[in-house]
């Protein structure tokens, strides 16, 4: 296998239905409806899915949110700003864990 | 004619989908046309943009035999009197500039209920062009306006440099005018085409937010929005193919196929009128040289609208009408 991501298995998302297919259906109704426009926009959405693509460090969600994005009008600044959404999110969780560190640190240190 | 750009190196394509005629025939579906009444004028690929987009190759070099002369205008004008068509939408290149247009909107007024001139925006922004907008007033004309995006980067990715803010100076001028207020019958509506290989969001969404980002950043309103999706012939075809985009661009199309697009088609109640006179079925089959139900046939010729019930003639750029809730 030349690799374990191909932009074509994309299409291929629906077939996980082939089996457990009542499951499959539930959760491509529900994805259907999360992302349908409510209390935010699909354009907010999509932003959100974005962010958290980068945050799963998913290449088909990056691919699918970032192409949904542009179709729902967002420029790619919003998008940018998006990312560092997440990663400030990802790094500030990393480093509130430095507390942690300090009490163990602080518990067995003179 | 001109071939528009892109269009010869289809054969050099390989192709991954269905072609169109084949989709329908598989729906159980025939294209033909219903009661036309529409007539669609395109006076030509003069173009003050180059936009990366245009699906006829219009641009600043299209000079000369690619524009209507005064003589081909008035066989359109003396078609439109015998044929009495409810809407004449007139559409380029950038028709601002071809030197017939007053003589066209005059006549053309007097020969239907309604009249739509389409403009690039920039091409009104420098001021010369006032009298024309003078005439707009006077005759009423409906102002359809390119507005692909918010965002000046996309905007001018997709259109040359400085078009936005033209066109941001243009449709507060319109609006100065009258264009675009409520009350005032003076119609200004807006096209917003993706800035690039994807489809264009819900009209409704789209047109929400443009309509509150104009208005918070530069007061401007407008009548209606709509989205198109861009159509694979021309210069966007190039650029697909450039970008190593034509396949998945084509894919997309393909799969948002709805057979019940088909019957509200625009193709079906509207002819167009090329720059010298011949015929087609919509401007995207102009572009690709395809004739009106497969044969040419010049304005002059015609007794009258095409008649229902008579072809209509398609390829694979049909899939973009097609895609979705339709392009009518």
């Amino acid at each position: 296998m030349e690799s374990y991501y191909k932009p074509e298995d994309l299409r291929k998302f629906q077939d996980i239905g082939l089996q457990a297919s009542e499951l499959a259906e539930k959760f491509f109704d529900y994805y259907t409806a999360v992302f349908a426009e409510g209390a935010l926009t699909e354009r907010e959405k999509a932003l959100i899915g974005l962010s958290v693509a980068h945050a799963v460090q998913c290449p088909y969600c990056i691919d699918a949110f970032t192409q949904a994005c542009l179709e729902k009008g967002s420029n790619l600044e919003e998008m940018t700003e998006a990312v560092h959404v997440v990663t400030a999110i990802r790094g500030g969780a990393s480093l509130v864990h430095g507390v942690q560190m300090r009490n163990i640190a602080g518990k067995f240190s003179m | 004619m001109k071939a528009a750009e892109g269009i010869q190196q289809d054969e050099l394509y390989k192709r991954t989908w269905d072609p169109f005629r084949q989709t329908l025939f598989r729906h159980g579906l025939h294209l033909t046309r219903g009661k036309t009444t529409i007539l669609q004028v395109n006076v030509g690929l003069l173009c003050n943009q180059k936009c990366r987009h245009c699906h006829l190759g219009a641009g600043p070099g299209s000079v000369g035999r690619e524009n209507m002369d005064s003589r081909t205008a008035r066989a359109v004008i003396a078609y439109a009197e015998r044929s009495g068509f409810e809407t004449i939408d007139i559409t380029g290149g950038a028709p601002e500039l071809n030197p017939n247009i007053d003589m066209l909107i005059q006549e053309l007024s007097h020969h239907t209920q309604r009249l739509i001139f389409r403009s690039n925006l920039s091409a009104l922004e420098d001021g010369r062009k006032d009298d024309l907008i003078g005439l707009f007033q006077q005759k009423q004309v409906a102002i359809t306006a390119s507005f692909p995006s918010l965002d000046e980067a996309q905007a001018d990715s997709q259109r040359g440099n400085g078009v936005f803010r033209k066109s941001v100076d243009t449709l507060r001028k319109l609006n100065r005018l009258g264009y675009g207020v409520a009350g005032t019958g003076l119609e200004l509506n807006l096209v917003s085409n993706p800035t690039g290989a994807f489809m264009p969001g819900s009209q409704a969404q789209v047109e929400k937010r443009f309509r509150e980002i104009l208005f918070q950043k530069w007061g401007i309103v407008f009548s209606t929005l709509f989205t198109f999706a861009n159509v694979p012939l021309g210069r966007f075809r190039n650029w697909l193919q450039e970008k190593g985009n034509l396949e998945s661009y084509m894919e997309r199309l393909t799969t948002r196929f709805n057979p019940r697009a088909v019957d509200g088609l625009m193709c079906r109640t509207l002819v167009s009128v090329s720059w010298d006179g011949y015929l087609y079925d919509c401007d995207f089959n102009l572009a690709k040289e395809l004739c009106m139900g497969g044969s040419k046939t010049h304005v002059s010729e015609m007794e009258g609208p095409p008649v229902p019930g008579s072809p209509i003639a398609v390829d694979d750029h049909c899939y973009t009408c097609t895609a979705g809730a339709g392009f009518t």
